[in-house]
C-alpha cells in the first residue's frame, strides 16, 4: 500500500487529522495511566494477610459495667465457644487484621539506642497465632507456661521483664536484621527486652496507618487477655460452618452473660472486603472512565471516518473506475487510520510518561512499568481498526459509476 | 434573527442525524463522567464547616520527642493527638476563646423500658464549649456550661436519632437516661448534625464515619466514671501503670483537641503560649527536647492528615481527561461538518451576509449540540451519582449528591465547551472566500 498519497491527502485536512491524532494520544496516555492505577488497586486488594482468612470469625462483645471476675469470665467464654460444634479454635485477642483499631509500639535494637528503629504492631491473646492459622517458618509458638496475664503485667512493672519472648513475622525479621535469621535475637521495647523464639510467614497489621510498606511488621506476645481489656473473640471453623458457628457463638456468649452487647459478628472475609472497599470503588470508577474513554474515541473515529468517506465519494469513484479494487479502497482507509493511530500512539506514550511523572511527583505513585506502553499501543491500534472498518466498508461499496456523476 | 439560525441549525442537524447523535453522545459521556467524579471529589474534600474552619485550630504538642518517632517521619511532625497530661494543661490554661479536649466513647445505654436490651451507642466525651465552638445545631435544649464541666455533672446531650429511639422523639430535656449503669439528665437534643469529614476527631474516624454521634457527656465526668477510650491509642512506650488510669498517666495519645482563635493576633498569641508551655516542660525535665509544636487550622490539618484520599484527586484528573477527549472529539466532528458546508457559506456570503452572521449561525448550531449534550450529560450524571452508591463505600457515597449547583455547572460546562470547540471550525468556515467557493461548484 502506498503511503505517500495518503499523506498528501492528510496534508489537506491538517486540522481534522491533528484532532484525531490528539484524541488518540490523550486516550492512550490516560488509559495507560488509569489501567496502571487500577492494577495498583487490584494488587493492594490481594494483600497477603498470613492468616486463615476463610476460616476466621470475629465476634466483638462487651459487658456492661465493671467486671470483677474478668479473667474467669474470659476463660468460661472460651470454653463455651470451643464447645460449639465445628469450632476448631477460639481466642480472646486485642486486635484483628483489617479492622481500624490497633496497638502499636516503637521497636529498638539496643538498650541505649536513641531513636526507635521502627514502629510495629502488638498482638496479644492466648493461642492467638494457632487460632489465626499463621504459618510458622522457624522456631516455635509459645508454650502454655509462658503466658502471663496482660492485666497483671500492666499493673506490675517488674512482671514486664518476665514476658521475655515474642514471635515476629518474617518481614519484620528481615527488616530488623537483613540477611540474618531473627531467631534468638533480642529487641527492646521501652525498658524491656524480648527474645524472638518464633518466626511466622506473615501476619498483617490491623490498620495500615503507617502505609503499606510496613503492613507486615507485627509481633505476637505471650499475654492472656480478659474481658475487661479485650472484647474481640476470634473463632476458627470450616468455611461452610461459619454462619452456623456465628449464631451458636452469639447464643453462647449471651448465655454466659445476658447483659452483654454484641457489637459485631463478621467473618474475616467480610471484614477484609470492607477494609478494601475504597480500593474496589476506585478501581470500579476508573474502569468505567476507561471504557467511556475508549468508546468515545472509537465513536470519534467512526464519525470522522464516515465524514471523510462521504467527502471523497467522487475521488473513490474515480479510483474504482480507474481499476482500483474494493480491497484497495478498504486498505486505503485502514492504512490511513493506522498512520493516524501510530502518530497518536507515539505522542500518547510521551504524554503517558509525562502524566506518570506528574502523578509520581504529586501523589506518590510508582513508575509506570514499560509493559503498559506496548499494550496501550496494541489496544488503540485495534480500536482504531475496528472503528474505521464500518466507514471503510462503506467506502469500498462506492460504485465506480459515481465518478461519472457530477455533484 | 436568532430563531432563523435556530431553524437553520435544526435543519442542518437533521441532515446528518447519526453524526449529531454521536456528538451529543460524546459530550454527554464526557460531562457525565467528569461531573460524577467531581461530585464525589467535592463531597470528600468539602469543608465541613466552611464559615468557621479558618478559625478552628488543632494544636499539636511534641510529648514524645525525636525518640518516640519512627525513622519514617523525616519531617519532625509531632504526634497528631494528645496525651491526657497535656490536654488537661491546655484545658486549664484556657487560652483560646473556646476549646475542648475530646475522646471517643462507646457506652451502653439502657432504654427507659427495662425489658429492652441495652444498646451500644457511640459518642464523645467533650467540654461544654464544644457545642458553641462547632456551631452544633440543637433541636431541644442546649449544651452544658462550665460549671457542669468542673462539677462533673451527670448531664448528656443526645442525638435526635437516639431521642427518637428512647423518648419517641418528644422534647426529652430534663428527662433521665441510664449510661453505663448511671443516670444522666438530658440537657440537649441535637438536630441533624453529621459533618463529613468528621473534622473534630480525624484521628479516630479516619475522617469519615457512617455512624451518627449519639451521645455526648462532660469530659471530666467520663474520666471520673472510667469510661474507656473507644478510639485509637498510640504509645511510644508501654504505660507503666495498668488500665484507664494508667493510660491517663502515660504519654500515650488518645485525645483530640480543638480551639477557636478568631484573628491572627489570637493565633500568634496561642502559638507563643504553646511554645512557652513546651519550654516550661523542657525546663521541668519532662521533655528532653526543644519545643516542637504545630497549630494548624482545620483545612490545613485535614490536608496534613491526608483525609481526602489522593486517589479521588487522581480519578478526578482522569475524568477531566475524558472531558477533554470528548471535546477534542466534538471539535473534530464539528470541524468536518462545518467545512463541508463551505458552499452554503459561499452562497450566504455572496448574498451579503457579514462574517458576524456566519459566526452567529454556526455558534448557534454548536451551542445547540452543546445543550443537547448537556441535557444528556445531566441525565447520565444523575445515573452516575445514583450508581456511585454501589461502587463507593457507603460513607462517601451518601455524601455525593446531585444538587442544583452541580446541575447548572453540568449544563454550563457542556454549552461553553462545545461553543469553544465550535469556535475554530466557525472561524475557518467564515473565512471561506465566497467567489472561490461559488466558482468551484
Amino acid at each position: 500500500m502506498d503511503i505517500l498519497p495518503i499523506l498528501s491527502t492528510l496534508r489537506r485536512h491538517k486540522v481534522t487529522a491533528f484532532l484525531v491524532i490528539l484524541e488518540i494520544a490523550l486516550t492512550c496516555a490516560i488509559v495507560c495511566n488509569a489501567v496502571f492505577l487500577i492494577s495498583q488497586r487490584l494488587e493492594r486488594m490481594q494483600m497477603f494477610s498470613g492468616v486463615a482468612e476463610h476460616e476466621l470469625i470475629q465476634i466483638q462483645a462487651v459487658s456492661i459495667g465493671k467486671q470483677n471476675d474478668a479473667a474467669a469470665r474470659a476463660q468460661e467464654d472460651l470454653i463455651r465457644l470451643r464447645q460449639i460444634p465445628g469450632v476448631t479454635g477460639a481466642a480472646l485477642v486485642n486486635q484483628v487484621p483489617f479492622t481500624n483499631s490497633s496497638w502499636n509500639t516503637s521497636v529498638k535494637l539496643g538498650p541505649n539506642q536513641k531513636q526507635a528503629t521502627l514502629n510495629a504492631t502488638q498482638y496479644f491473646g492466648e493461642n492467638l497465632l494457632q487460632t489465626f492459622g499463621t504459618r510458622l517458618v522457624a522456631g516455635r509458638y509459645f508454650n502454655a507456661d509462658e503466658y502471663l496475664d496482660f492485666e497483671a503485667v500492666q499493673r506490675d512493672q517488674k512482671l514486664q521483664a518476665k514476658v521475655g519472648v515474642i514471635v515476629i513475622t518474617q518481614a519484620l525479621g528481615e527488616r530488623l536484621w537483613p540477611g540474618q535469621s531473627a531467631l534468638g535475637k533480642t529487641i527492646y521495647l521501652g525498658e524491656t527486652s524480648v527474645r524472638v523464639i518464633g518466626v511466622v510467614a506473615g501476619l498483617i497489621r490491623p490498620a495500615l496507618f503507617n502505609g503499606d510498606a510496613s503492613a507486615q511488621w507485627s509481633m505476637a506476645f505471650p499475654l492472656r487477655m480478659n474481658v475487661s481489656n479485650a472484647n474481640r473473640y476470634v473463632l476458627r471453623a470450616a468455611p461452610n460452618d461459619r454462619d452456623r458457628v456465628i449464631a451458636g457463638a452469639v447464643a453462647a456468649l449471651r448465655k454466659a452473660d445476658p447483659h452483654r452487647v454484641i457489637i459485631e459478628k463478621k467473618t474475616l472475609d467480610e471484614i477484609r472486603s470492607g477494609f478494601f472497599q475504597n480500593d474496589r470503588a476506585m478501581a470500579g470508577l476508573l474502569v468505567g472512565v476507561c471504557i467511556a474513554l475508549l468508546v468515545v474515541t472509537a465513536l470519534g473515529i467512526v464519525g470522522l471516518g464516515s465524514f471523510w468517506v462521504a467527502q471523497r465519494r467522487r475521488q473513490i469513484g474515480v479510483r474504482r473506475a480507474l481499476g482500483a479494487t474494493r480491497r484497495n479502497i478498504l486498505n486505503y482507509f485502514q492504512t490511513e487510520n493506522f498512520l493516524l493511530a501510530t502518530i497518536g500512539i507515539a505522542l500518547g506514550m510521551v504524554l503517558a510518561y509525562g502524566i506518570n511523572l506528574f502523578l509520581m511527583l504529586h501523589y506518590e505513585l510508582p513508575r509506570l512499568p514499560a509493559v503498559y506502553f506496548p499494550i496501550g499501543a496494541i489496544v488503540l491500534w485495534l480500536i482504531g481498526q475496528v472503528a474505521v472498518l464500518g466507514p471503510a466498508m462503506r467506502a469500498a461499496a462506492v460504485p465506480p459509476v459515481v465518478a461519472t456523476r457530477s455533484v | 434573527m436568532f430563531s432563523y439560525y435556530l431553524e437553520l441549525a435544526l435543519r442542518s442537524l437533521k441532515r446528518s442525524p447519526g453524526l449529531t447523535a454521536l456528538m451529543v453522545l460524546a459530550i454527554g459521556f464526557g460531562v457525565a463522567a467528569s461531573m460524577t467524579t467531581w461530585s464525589v471529589f467535592r463531597a470528600v474534600s468539602g469543608d465541613p464547616i466552611p464559615w468557621k474552619s479558618s478559625k478552628l485550630f488543632v494544636p499539636q504538642i511534641d510529648m514524645w520527642g525525636p525518640k518516640g518517632r519512627g525513622p519514617d517521619s523525616a519531617d519532625n511532625e509531632p504526634p497528631n493527638a494528645m496525651d491526657y497530661t497535656d490536654a488537661m494543661a491546655l484545658m486549664h490554661a484556657h487560652r483560646a476563646k473556646l476549646q475542648s479536649a475530646m475522646y471517643q466513647i462507646s457506652p451502653s445505654v439502657v432504654p427507659a423500658d427495662a425489658s429492652k436490651h441495652p444498646i451500644n451507642v457511640s459518642g464523645h466525651a467533650v467540654y461544654g464549649e464544644f457545642f458553641p465552638m462547632l456551631d452544633v445545631p440543637f433541636l431541644y435544649g442546649s449544651g452544658w456550661n462550665a460549671d457542669d464541666d468542673t462539677q462533673r455533672a451527670a448531664v448528656a446531650v443526645i442525638s435526635g436519632k437516639l431521642n427518637d429511639k428512647l423518648f419517641g422523639g418528644v422534647n426529652s430535656v430534663g428527662r433521665t437516661l441510664s449510661i453505663e449503669g448511671k443516670d444522666y439528665r438530658v440537657v440537649g437534643v441535637l438536630g441533624h448534625w453529621n459533618p463529613q469529614p468528621r473534622f473534630y476527631d480525624v484521628v479516630n474516624t479516619g475522617g469519615f464515619s457512617i455512624g451518627v454521634e449519639d451521645v455526648f457527656v462532660p469530659f471530666e465526668r467520663a474520666i471520673a466514671m472510667g469510661m474507656p477510650n473507644d478510639g485509637n491509642t498510640n504509645c511510644s512506650e508501654i504505660p507503666s501503670e495498668s488500665g484507664f488510669v494508667g493510660l491517663q498517666r502515660s504519654s500515650c495519645i488518645w485525645i483530640a483537641y480543638m480551639a477557636q482563635l478568631d484573628d491572627a493576633a489570637a493565633v500568634s498569641g496561642y502559638r507563643s503560649w504553646l511554645d512557652g508551655y513546651a519550654k516550661d516542660q523542657q525546663t521541668a525535665g519532662r521533655f528532653g527536647w526543644a519545643p516542637n509544636n504545630r497549630l494548624r487550622d482545620v483545612p490545613a490539618f485535614l490536608d496534613q492528615q491526608k483525609v481526602v484520599p489522593s486517589d479521588t484527586k487522581v480519578s478526578l484528573l482522569v475524568a477531566l481527561g475524558l472531558l477533554i477527549v470528548c471535546l477534542v472529539n466534538t471539535a473534530g466532528l464539528l470541524l468536518a461538518k462545518f467545512l463541508r458546508r463551505s458552499s452554503e457559506i459561499g452562497v450566504r456570503r455572496a448574498l451579503g451576509a457579514p462574517r458576524l452572521a456566519i459566526y452567529a449561525q454556526f455558534l448557534t448550531e454548536a451551542g445547540m449540540i452543546g445543550l443537547a449534550g448537556g441535557v444528556l450529560g445531566l441525565l447520565l450524571t444523575g445515573v452516575g451519582v445514583a450508581s456511585v452508591s454501589w461502587v463507593l463505600p457507603k460513607d462517601i457515597a451518601s455524601l455525593a449528591r446531585l444538587d442544583f449547583s452541580l446541575l447548572t455547572l453540568t449544563l454550563l460546562v457542556a454549552v461553553v465547551a462545545t461553543t469553544l470547540a465550535g469556535l475554530y471550525p466557525t472561524f475557518r468556515a467564515s473565512r471561506v472566500q465566497p467567489a472561490w467557493q461559488l466558482k468551484s461548484n
